[in-house]
């Protein structure tokens, strides 16, 4: 038998010791490992509060740019545009992307699904400059030259797939038994699904949109052909248009001092936006259908 | 094998004034604490019917409820005298001298069977290929499975069928050489064939350690078990050697459950 | 329940519904067709493999395309951040699935949402005035003083220290693709069944050995999933690896000096491209890129695939 006070005694043949060294340092090795797979983004947010904040002011938001040289003057023409852009683009994948999803979640055994699923997943880890490139090939070329529209395409495309999963996602989380009481009733199905199944997941898919927006907001080079950019206010999709992600790449690239400033601030709002929408997001999901 | 003597046949494990609370619940020890002893080399069935606490008190044999982060345990686990709760001991260690078999059968699917059998055992630094070969045969042995498996210790348990899985699970727990074996409901999830193996299994390995089971099924308490604790929403009811508390119940609450009126 | 499906209603809304999804057919099968058309300018003129083998860029002068060098500088900038991101991101799905208490876990739930989340111009803005003068002065002129001291034959693989190129690029990159290993390799520890977690403790491991011995070979498909994924991110990153790379295709690559990759020469030249041959040749180059993506998608779906069967026949 074991003598007394064996649990206590590090004993030499299970090599506790050295088993709880190793325990130690590999412990140590993913509190470090998770430090630094943070460092990077914890060092990005840092840097553009602090020097966007600097930055930022009223004329920001309600003033065109300047002139390279020039100081002052604010991005509203970008803000105003990313609105556009990005809401058009939404207009445009919004059907597609529900009807998609719609298809995958209550059409189960529908024969198009495993093509569907498989190329909505193939376009969601495309590059989203893929998309800028087909906007160009398909509408910039066409009208003979870039536009907010296109933009609002290559936004679109990009969009579509993500809201095709998402809805799906949020779908099959509706209780089955919310179909089977309305089919009970009588309704057809596309009723059923009208006015029972979307309404239940309503919280869900105003998630999955916002969080379509958001991602589209911060892209950038599905722009940089289709919509281009833009240094004044222009509200005709049909010109090249300004949208904040666009402006800040133009700027930071930049020599002048005074665009440096302003590119900071852009990142600052662009963030700002982008948390907005997904703290957004998580109260619509966390609100009980 | 040690001879039948006084420090064979004693008190192995002990559970003085046992509480495990799960927030503000209390898991098992309603009633001022469960107080049971378990004997060396005998077979103790833990019964009663789901939700009375019987699974909760086996997890705090070997410290598992340490994994739980709401559990806690007050009272007292004696092993061979000694308290697995007071501060400094290492659940490394008692988990080590007190093995544990599961409901689900957990045989680690991406690892052939050889290296199922051999886990524990390269933990404790054994790398010494004759004698992970001998203990792996050895506890295939005990658990009933060698002549199944021996032309394939390569290949992956997945392979394997679930009563087959169990027994390498038990297989596995055995090779570390426990003192005391705890099973949880350890033929839930198996065919009746299966479950005939097992308990064959059961018989002969209380030669070798001390066996805590729990189950549901009164006939397999009664067939394998020398003694038996019956418990009942949280508390330890009766304990007493199986026979005797099959057929003479102290209480009217084993009567009644033995006797299939509830649960 | 028959006649349920035959309503005419329910026929006009099903057919609706298809036409509709088939947009997401079309949309795939139009971005093959009209990138490998919009590139077929260039890759007649040089042939699919001289096209992706040449080595040689000049829109100006010689007028003929190559895609070597951003194809290598592709390859280099997206697996060496895979590989710097790798571990860091496996420790801190480990982390937050297995050792951080609950709220310290949400924590870094959120930090990896946001990671995703943030623009990819953020970083890059960053990149440029912060982390690529930091690296120049403080990492790449040390060490090439050092170099050019004691080890002469180290200079030509550093390269010029200007701060902006593969180093600089890489380690951006990096940061920036640790969600999606760690995302995928969270969900695939959190899915491990309990009762393995149990068994190998009951076998008296400590948490250490419980992980490598009963999580990590379960969760190792979706672990190497999600680095495919990663890599499918890093290989189309654009943005922030155009704003640090250094834009320059000259072979061979250095450590310090500027390089490019597929994403970043489209971004690059595309609004300056005036001649048909060097348009093409850039929609050529975002075809290949197309396929790319492709197979590193289909290789992460393929592996999350059999994780699945995995653990499902475990459960």
């Amino acid at each position: 038998m074991l003598p007394a006070g064996n649990l206590r005694s590090l004993e030499k043949n299970l090599a506790l010791r050295a088993r709880y060294r190793k325990e130690r340092f590999m412990m140590a090795l993913v509190g470090l490992g998770t430090g630094l797979a943070f460092l990077i983004l914890l060092l990005v947010l840092a840097y553009a509060l602090s020097q966007g904040a600097g930055a930022l002011n009223l004329d920001f938001f309600l003033k065109d740019m300047r002139p390279p040289g020039e100081t002052g003057g604010g991005l509203r023409q970008a803000i105003v545009g990313t609105l556009i852009v990005d809401g058009l683009g939404l207009l445009i994948a919004l059907p597609f992307g529900l009807a998609a999803g719609i298809l995958l979640a209550e059409y189960p055994d529908h024969p198009v699904n495993p093509y569907l699923r498989l190329l909505s997943d193939t376009l969601n880890g495309m590059p989203a400059i893929l998309f800028g490139l087909l906007a160009f090939i398909l509408i910039v070329k066409p009208m003979g030259g870039f536009s907010g529209l296109s933009g609002a395409f290559a936004l679109g495309f990009l969009m579509i797939p993500i809201l095709a999963r998402s809805t799906e996602g949020v779908l099959a989380l509706v209780p089955k038994e919310i179909r089977e009481a309305g089919l009970a009733l009588g309704l057809p199905r596309w009723r059923v699904i009208l006015s029972l199944v979307l309404p239940t997941a309503r919280a869900g898919l105003i998630t999955g949109v916002l969080l379509a927006f958001a991602r589209a907001a911060g892209e950038a080079a599905p722009l940089l052909f289709t919509a281009f950019g833009s240094p004044l206010l222009e509200l005709n999709p049909l010109k090249p248009m300004d949208t904040l992600p666009l402006r800040l790449f133009a700027f930071a690239i930049s020599p002048y001092e005074d665009w440096h400033r302003q590119a900071w601030a852009a990142g600052l709002v662009l963030f700002g936006l982008i948390t907005l929408t997904s703290l957004l997001a998580r109260w619509a999901s966390r609100r009980r259908f | 094998m040690l001879p039948e003597t006084k420090e064979t046949v004693g008190t192995h494990m002990e559970s003085k004034g046992l509480v495990v609370r799960y927030g503000n619940r209390v898991g098992v020890g309603v009633g001022g604490g469960v107080n049971l002893p378990i004997y060396r080399h005998r077979i103790t069935a833990l019964i009663g019917p789901s939700g009375c606490g019987k699974t909760t008190f086996l997890r705090a044999l070997n410290r598992m409820h340490d994994l739980t982060p709401i559990a806690r345990v007050e009272g007292e686990v004696l092993l061979d005298g000694e308290n697995i709760y007071a501060p400094g001991v290492d659940p490394v260690l008692v988990r080590r001298r007190v093995g544990m078999v599961f409901q689900k059968p957990t045989a680690f699917p991406t690892m052939s069977i050889y290296d199922n059998v051999a886990a524990g055992l390269k933990l404790v630094g054994i790398r010494d290929k004759r004698r992970l070969d001998e203990a792996v045969e050895r506890a295939l042995r005990g658990a009933a499975l060698w002549d199944e498996v021996k032309d394939r210790l390569r290949t992956p348990a997945s392979g394997l069928s679930g009563g087959q899985q169990q027994r390498l699970t038990i297989a596995r727990a055995l090779a570390v050489e426990p003192e005391v074996l705890l099973m949880d409901e350890p033929t839930a999830s198996l065919d009746p064939i299966s479950t005939q193996a097992i308990e064959d299994l059961l018989l002969s390995l209380k030669e070798q350690v001390t066996i805590v089971i729990v189950t549901h099924n009164m006939q397999q308490a009664a067939r394998v078990s020398d003694y038996t604790a019956f418990f009942l929403n949280g508390e330890m009811v009766e304990f007493g050697a199986t026979e005797s508390l099959f057929t003479k119940p102290k209480d009217p609450r084993t009567e009644a459950y033995i006797t299939g009126r509830f649960g | 329940m028959k006649r349920l499906y035959t309503h005419s209603g329910d026929r006009i809304f099903a057919w609706a519904l298809l036409l509709l999804a088939l947009g997401v057919v079309v949309l795939a099968l139009l971005m093959a067709y009209e990138l490998y058309q919009g590139g077929s300018l260039a890759l007649k003129r040089f042939g699919l493999l001289g096209f992706a083998l040449g080595r040689e860029w000049d829109p100006v002068i010689q007028k003929s395309f190559g895609a070597w060098p951003y194809i290598l500088g592709t390859v280099i900038v997206s697996l060496s951040a895979l590989l710097l991101s790798f571990f860091p991101a496996l420790a801190a799905a480990i982390f937050a699935a297995e050792y951080a208490p609950r709220w310290l876990a949400q924590v870094i739930n959120f930090l990896l949402d946001l990671m995703a989340a943030v623009p990819s111009v953020v970083y890059g803005l960053w990149g440029i005035f912060v982390l690529a003068p930091w690296i120049r002065d403080q990492v790449q002129l040390p060490l090439y003083m050092w170099a050019a001291e004691h080890a002469p034959w180290l200079v030509p693989i550093l390269g010029v220290p200007t701060g902006y190129g593969l180093m600089t690029a890489v380690l951006i990159l990096a940061s920036m693709i640790v969600p999606y290993t760690a995302a995928l390799a969270r969900d695939a520890i959190a899915l491990v069944p309990k009762e393995h977690r149990e068994a190998a403790y009951a076998l008296g491991a400590t948490r250490w050995e419980v992980m490598r011995m009963a999580i990590l070979p379960l969760a190792r498909g979706g672990i190497i999933a999600g680095a495919f994924l990663a890599l499918a991110r890093a290989v189309g990153e654009t943005m922030a690896v155009t704003m640090v790379i250094g834009n320059s295709h000259k072979l061979p690559y250095t450590l310090f000096g500027g390089a490019a990759t597929m994403p970043s020469v489209i971004a690059n030249e595309f609004t300056e491209a005036v001649e048909d041959l060097h348009l093409s040749a850039l929609i050529a180059v975002g075809f290949l890129l197309f396929w790319v993506s492709m197979a590193v998608n289909f290789a992460a779906a393929y592996v999350l695939r059999r994780q699945e069967r995995l653990v499902k026949g475990v459960l």
